[in-house]
């Protein structure tokens, strides 16, 4: 057993040993890009160790101890993430990530109850995952309702309960949005699902960790959980499916018929071990991290008021999860800011660093202005930030800021009080 | 993205940062792009009696590639004379800078910034007719 664990200590040691020294040589980078993705916890990497190694097995081998000893870590997990919804372990569907369980929760709703209730109602603003597959679905021949959101970011529950129809299968809200933050009104939404039996399914990828989650009390039928975004390993995620009433999903991923059929593929147990591990931990721990967490997004901000002006937050102050400070920094292009700071990761809704080129579509259909969505960043605070990175984030920024404003012929119209939009602007 | 030394020297140490007064005759002002797109240049040249350009400022709002291409054409264009500079082909800034092909269009904004700010001098000092004419 020591051998073992020796022999796995020992490289690691020495490979961070060594990536330390680089840092000390280059100035060392600062990570504020929680909701792009989390270092794994320590805690849960020493979990997973041992079943890399002595506790291999395939917890679907049914005839001996290796297999059982896997089969019984799984069930651990299991149980730990159906803890954090408040659902029961044989309502978790272990998947790939949270884009698989999206995948899986669209396309196997609609395709079992499709014949009888054609219609998918989801959200503009929701991810990528979901936009595609219900794109995917409307090829197919289904009706999807894309609901708009208010300058808030949140969706309007009137236009909602207007929407559904006796056609309607399921309604795809997710509970916190990746990119602004707010947080959508779960329990109102699932209340209105349920009234009018309708499955609601959300994409609780940002939610979980981040907000308190019960999907009796929220009555949420299907829930996407990803593990790398709460300090967990990449490559696993969740889908919760309600037993009661019962929501059926057709299949996506088909083979030896794992996870009650409705995915399989053997079971990635030192993976699922580390997602359940991670929900152990914020279990234990999350109440006192978002209270930590929230004073250092408003001393931030606060930092960054103090010294600019100009500067707006994306998404509703108040609903919304206290990692994520969305703001844009009027006159200043977000990725000539990002090549300023470059020690500093963050995101930017900036067109020139997505491939579209197009601005964020998160903030477009919140009403931003395409030139205000062209400025804006995305600051991550998570489990490991401290004060003195966002005081140096904030210095670095703001000189940044303050540069690129003196070089910005918007900035000098402005200081002019030439109003930007009364300028006939040849769209290239 | 990978950028080019060369650009983000230009990025970092932009030459020619500033503005001059629009209303002077002797100044040439071009204003590109629009902010909705994410890139507006203001490019402006200074130019003497004989009708060469004796100094170039800029302002640029956009991504570093912009910048870069701005701050490049700035000094090209110094001390060259009005067609000299009217000559100056993107495919050169992009060429110099190494711009990635989603990032040509930042060299094209420089050179109709230029071509811009040469056409409102002209059109100051009473060459409009002459232009037309060509």
């Amino acid at each position: 057993m020591q051998r073992v664990k020796k022999r796995v200590t020992l490289p690691d040691k020495r490979v961070s040993e060594e990536a330390f020294k680089m840092n000390e040589l280059k100035a060392k980078p600062i990570y504020l890009d929680y909701q792009a993705t989390t270092p794994t916890d320590p805690r849960v990497v020493e979990a997973m160790l041992p079943y890399f190694t002595e506790k291999f097995g395939n917890p679907h081998s049914r005839n001996h101890s290796f297999g059982w000893e896997a089969e019984d870590a799984v069930e651990v997990a299991r149980g730990q993430v159906a803890k954090i919804i408040g659902a029961s372990a044989k309502e978790i569907i272990f998947t790939s990530g949270a884009t698989e369980s999206n995948n899986l929760a669209l396309k196997g709703v609609m395709k079992f109850y499709g014949k009888k209730k054609p219609h998918l109602i989801t959200v503009v603003t929701e991810h990528k995952c979901v936009l595609d597959s219900a794109r995917h679905l409307e090829q197919e021949g289904y009706k999807v309702t894309y609901l708009g959101v208010k300058e808030n970011g949140l969706i309007d529950l009137e236009e909602l309960k207007a929407a559904i129809t006796d056609e309607t299968a399921l309604v795809s809200i997710m509970g916190v949005n990746n990119e602004i933050g707010v947080i959508q009104p779960l329990k109102e939404i699932g209340e209105i699902c349920r009234e009018r039996k309708v499955f609601f399914h959300t994409d609780c990828a940002q939610a979980v960790g981040k907000i308190d989650l019960d999907v009796d009390d929220m009555k949420i039928d299907l829930m996407s959980i990803s593990g790398h975004k709460i300090y967990g390993p990449k490559g696993i995620g969740a889908l919760y499916v309600r037993r009661r009433p019962r929501v059926r999903v057709i299949a996506q991923i088909t083979g030896g018929g794992q996870e009650r059929g409705m995915r399989s593929g053997t079971l990635p147990t030192p993976l699922i071990v580390g997602l359940g591990k991670a929900c152990d931990i914020l279990s234990n721990e999350m109440a006192e991290e978002n209270a930590r967490i929230e004073k250092l997004r408003d001393y931030t901000l606060q930092r960054f008021r103090d010294r600019l002006e100009d500067i707006y937050v994306n998404g509703d102050e108040h609903a919304r999860v206290s990692g994520n400070l969305n703001i844009s920094f009027a006159y200043v292009e977000g990725e000539s800011l990002l090549m300023d700071i470059k020690n500093i990761a963050v995101s930017s809704g900036s067109a020139c660093t997505s491939a579209s080129l197009e601005p964020s579509y998160v903030l477009r259909a919140l009403g931003v202005d395409e030139e205000l969505a062209h400025t804006s960043l995305r600051i991550g605070i998570g489990r490991y930030t401290t004060k003195e990175e966002l005081d140096e984030a904030v210095d670095a920024i703001c000189t940044a800021v303050e540069r690129l404003r003196e070089m910005s012929p918007l900035w000098e119209m402005a200081q002019e009080g030439i109003d930007i939009k009364s300028i006939e602007w040849a769209e290239h | 993205m990978a950028y080019s030394e060369k650009l983000i020297d230009h990025y970092e140490n932009p030459r020619n940062v500033g503005s001059m007064d629009k209303n002077e005759t002797s100044v040439g002002t071009g204003l590109v792009g629009a902010p909705a797109c994410g890139d507006v240049m203001k490019l402006q040249i200074k130019v003497t009696p004989e009708g060469i350009i004796e100094d170039a400022k800029f302002k640029t709002f956009g991504c570093g590639s912009a910048i870069a291409s701005s701050s490049l054409i700035t000094e090209w264009v110094k001390g060259k004379s009005l067609d000299e500079a009217g000559a100056i082909q993107n495919s050169q800034i992009a060429q110099e800078l190494a711009l990635p092909p989603v990032k040509i269009h930042c060299s094209i904004l420089a050179e109709d910034a230029i071509k811009a700010a040469i056409s409102d001098y002209k059109t100051k000092n009473g060459a409009a007719d002459v232009d037309a004419a060509e």
